[in-house]
């Protein structure tokens, strides 16, 4: 661990990620801090898992750029990785005549932004493609390269691809304050101690503001806009074929119908804005609004039983586009106000914020090996662990189902507890493997798996099911000790 | 990939199961198969350690896992072949499934297979209970498997989402954790919970009477960040919300059947059970496939259960000698307060069989009710009851179901109240 880092990021979701592995491939030392006891899990855990073409993004905008240049470097990445992805196309649908009148527009700003393949369909072709959905549609707008993707393995993948090529990094770090030394170096205090740094970027997402704000900056306010979702049980899943959306407006995406890569549907997300940053509570109104509108779509999906609900907050800001700035003079780069485009444009902004990094007047030699990263597979579309006989005679925990909604098997759960970032949660687990995000939700696999992780692990079971005392009561006291050594 | 030819294959070590793969094998059937995706055989009783097992099939009262010990051996005894850790993975052709387990991934082939896969409770997040999502949410099924199964921590004081029968299976397991109670909810007006025998309503009243019982009551919001710290409840005679602390949360009942099998192998549904539509004879929709247990409906008693899968015994090996399967069908429809009825289908082997019960589930509580049978026009059968009380299952006779006119229209159950 060197004194100074020639780099730190500060956040270890999917746009820091991205960041941290695309520096990795350089003669750099790099630390990647992340406030939660695990990588992924802002905005990049709760999200609607669509992999965008961009194609409605505001034209010049640096988020319309930065989404295209994602899009290639994504098909790239994606099979490299073994990155679950179903490249379904998205269906927007017109369900007014002022709606349809607005396809043609929508249409446009779409070649404008490099996506040519986009079609409008008559209200005919619209059913053809999706005939369960609800009568009245005027028409819609096709668009091939929309995509459905788990954004819990890109993001691990990207932090997991920076860890193997040699970037720390420091979980349960969260930034208190940042100081610019005399030598230009930034000095990072979280609560376990500094960080120094040549070079600071702030990737902190919903955080972006007050990181931005210890550096004198006050180009831009995050609001916490909520999104509340609903994950339908897999039953649902021959419903529809396309990612439905609807006509956006100007705030938001609107309300969507997706298939998820895991082969259940998902509706969401609600749009509301908030004060405070960690409400990722469910609310009575915005599941109840979920169930008419998904009802006004697709109404055989009421039928089909709820799998999971689920809130997330994208990083919005009073500003339409990312709010990515280089301060030369202090060696530091913010990147915040990427909203909700965070996983599909990821790569093109770690891009960008490389060659900002070299305006800025940092060497950047390649590395002569950069180790690649593969992913376990945790989607529905390729055959998993449980269905293929020869790893099951190499090793039989992956014949040993231990999550029988989402069969996920032993050798699959061991394999994420010894992983080069390893899950140390039962959260973690969840998002590296699936356990208990199925139907029953853990009602079969959950006291089993507390088991298994509290073994591989040597942590105590009461601090995994969260009813250990220190943490639950004296946990601030604890750090603040703990920081002053 | 290897397969694996038997008589009958049975999915699901419960209750239903063994008992129907025990009354098999003393018949002379040959080549019985028990999967189930379990470690240990058995079913659901090995994790309720409680009493009350056993009272219709073997005329005793037992602890959940003595009962499924006892089951296990007779079946082992009488040459039935158990796999355990055998998860079955979809349907390889008409009679055949796929299975995994650590041996590798197969097929087993058979002459008759029998759904046995059990039922359990609709978590929070299928009720669509608000809030933030913490440690501490659990399901009856859940809480039982953290005591008895994996001896882990539950947390020290719970409250208790339902109040009928499962509730109290809660309420012990809790008790027998150590963690203390500190309300039941119901959305119902008031408890459900009766007392198969007299001897229970004793050891438990007294406990229960100590706790606080919120009738007409609902969840509106789980409180907490990591774990849970209080629950959201509205009273809804006068629309008054309260919080009442507590660090664990137990759902208990709004049962689903277990029918990914059944589904996958596109079996015709029951819209009110969510389980294969059968008739009487336990035939499902689809040749050669018969179902048990609470499977078909949510939730029955172990002894129940058993008994069932025993009737079911006797109808797949009159397919096996004799290719018997009911040709004509015509569906049984309930409308609420129904919440189910079963069996939801009368068929052409109605006559064969010896008169079939129908139970039925209410959602509601019903003072004065009668059932109605009709069919078309035709009243096929009236029943007077009195104070019924919903999430327990009632019995009816079914001697009616010689009048159904198996081209007709489908047979309508409904209570006037």
């Amino acid at each position: 661990m060197p004194d100074v880092y020639d780099v730190a990021i500060i956040g270890a979701g999917v746009v820091g990620s991205a960041i941290a592995r695309e520096l990795a491939q350089y003669h750099l030392s790099i630390i990647l801090l992340e406030a939660n006891p695990d990588v992924g899990m802002g905005t990049t855990k709760a999200n609607t898992a669509i992999w965008h073409t961009g194609f409605d993004a505001k034209n010049g905008t640096l988020e319309a750029k930065l989404l295209r240049r994602s899009y290639a470097l994504m098909e790239k990445f994606i099979p490299e990785a073994g990155i679950p992805v179903e490249r379904l196309g998205g269906l927007l649908v017109a369900w007014t005549e002022e709606q349809k009148h607005i396809l043609p527009a929508l249409q446009e700003r779409a070649f404008k932004n490099g996506v040519t393949d986009v079609r409008i369909l008559s209200p005919k072709e619209v059913y053809q493609l999706e005939p369960n959905l609800h009568p009245g549609a005027w028409g819609g707008l096709l668009v091939p390269g929309e995509s459905i993707i788990c954004p819990f393995t890109l993001s691990i993948a990207f932090a997991t691809q920076a860890v193997i090529n040699g970037v720390d990094l420091r979980l349960n770090f969260p930034v208190h304050h940042v100081h610019i030394l005399p030598d230009g170096s930034k000095q990072i205090g979280g609560p376990k101690g500094n960080v120094r740094a040549r070079y600071l970027i702030n990737a902190a997402g919903l955080y972006s503001d007050e990181i931005d704000h210890m550096l004198g900056h006050y180009d831009f306010t995050v609001t916490p806009r909520r999104g509340e979702l609903i994950v339908f049980d897999k039953f649902a899943r021959s419903l529809i074929n396309h990612i439905i959306l609807p006509v956006p407006t100007p705030i938001t995406k609107g309300v969507l119908i997706s298939p998820t890569v895991f082969g259940n549907v998902l509706l969401g997300p609600t749009a509301e804005d908030l004060d405070d940053k960690t409400n990722t509570a469910t609310s009575e109104q915005g599941l109840r609004a979920l169930l008419e509108k998904g009802k006004a779509i697709l109404p055989a999906l009421l039928n089909e039983e709820v799998t999971a609900t689920y809130a997330g907050l994208r990083a919005a800001t009073e500003h339409s586009d990312y709010q990515i700035h280089l301060h030369k003079d202090q060696g530091y780069i913010c990147v915040g106000g990427i909203r909700s485009t965070g996983v599909s444009a990821g790569m093109g902004i770690a891009e960008y914020v490389r060659d900002l990094l070299a305006d800025a007047g940092l060497d950047l030699h390649p590395k002569s090996e950069y180790k690649p990263v593969h992913m376990p597979y945790i989607g529905a579309a390729e055959p998993r662990p449980y269905q293929r006989p020869e790893m099951i005679a190499q090793n039989p925990d992956y014949g040993r189902i231990v999550c029988h909604c989402e069969k996920v098997t032993l050798g699959e759960i061991l394999d994420a507890i010894h992983s080069p970032i390893p899950a140390r949660t039962l959260d973690g687990l969840r998002r590296r493997t699936r356990a208990m995000q199925g139907r029953c939700q853990g009602f079969n696999c959950r006291a089993h798996i507390v088991n298994i992780l509290a073994r591989e692990t040597g942590q105590d079971p009461k601090f995994l099911l969260a009813l250990d005392d220190a943490e639950r009561f004296g946990g601030t006291l604890t750090k603040q000790r703990e920081g002053s050594r | 990939m290897t397969t694996v030819e038997r008589d009958v294959l049975i999915v699901g070590a419960g209750p239903a199961g063994l008992a129907s793969a025990i009354e098999l094998k003393r018949h002379g059937v040959q080549r019985v198969t028990v999967v189930d995706r379990e470690p240990e055989p058995g079913g659901m009783p090995r994790l309720c350690h409680h009493t009350g097992f056993g009272l219709y099939d073997m005329h005793r009262i037992l602890s959940g896992p003595q009962y499924a010990r006892r089951y296990v051996s007779v079946a082992r005894a009488l040459g039935v072949e158990i796999r355990t850790n055998t998860t079955i993975t979809g349907w390889d052709s008409e009679r055949a499934l796929m299975f995994t387990s650590p041996e590798g991934t197969g097929v087993v082939a058979a002459r008759a297979i029998l759904l046995a896969t059990g039922v359990r409770e609709r978590p929070r997040s299928a009720r669509l209970v608000p809030g933030t999502r913490p440690h501490g949410v659990l399901t009856t099924g859940a809480l039982q498997r953290f005591v008895y199964e994996h001896h882990l921590p539950v947390g020290t004081r719970a409250l208790i989402v339902g109040a009928e029968a499962v509730s109290l299976s809660a309420f012990m397991t809790l008790q027998s954790a150590g963690v203390k109670v500190v309300a039941m909810v119901t959305e119902l007006p008031q408890h459900q919970i009766y007392f198969p025998y007299s001897l229970a309503r004793w050891a438990l009243m007294n406990v229960l009477h100590s706790t606080p019982l919120y009738t007409s009551t609902r969840v509106t919001r789980i409180l907490g960040h990591r774990r849970v710290e209080g629950v959201e409840v509205e009273n809804l005679r006068n629309g008054h919300r309260t919080v009442i602390p507590c660090d664990t949360v137990v759902f208990t009942g709004d049962w689903i059947p277990e029918n990914e099998v059944a589904r996958s192998g596109e079996l015709v549904i029951d819209p009110g059970t969510l389980g294969p539509q059968v008739d009487g004879g336990f035939h499902t929709s689809r040749r050669g496939i018969f179902a048990a247990g609470n499977l078909l409906h949510g939730a029955e008693t172990a002894s129940r259960s058993a008994l069932e899968g025993r009737a079911a015994a006797q109808h797949i090996r009159l397919f096996l000698e004799k290719g018997i399967w009911p040709e004509a069908r015509v569906p049984v429809r309930s409308r609420p307060p129904i919440r189910w009825i079963f069996p939801n289908s009368i068929t052409s082997l109605a006559g064969g069989f010896p008169t079939p019960r129908f139970a039925f589930w209410l959602q509601a509580f019903v003072d004065k009710g009668t059932v109605r049978i009709r069919q078309g026009r035709r009243m096929l059968y009236t029943h007077s009851f009195r104070r019924l009380q919903p999430n327990r299952v009632y019995h009816f006779s079914g001697e009616w179901v010689l009048r159904v006119d198996l081209g007709g229209a489908p047979v309508e159950v409904w209570i006037d109240g």
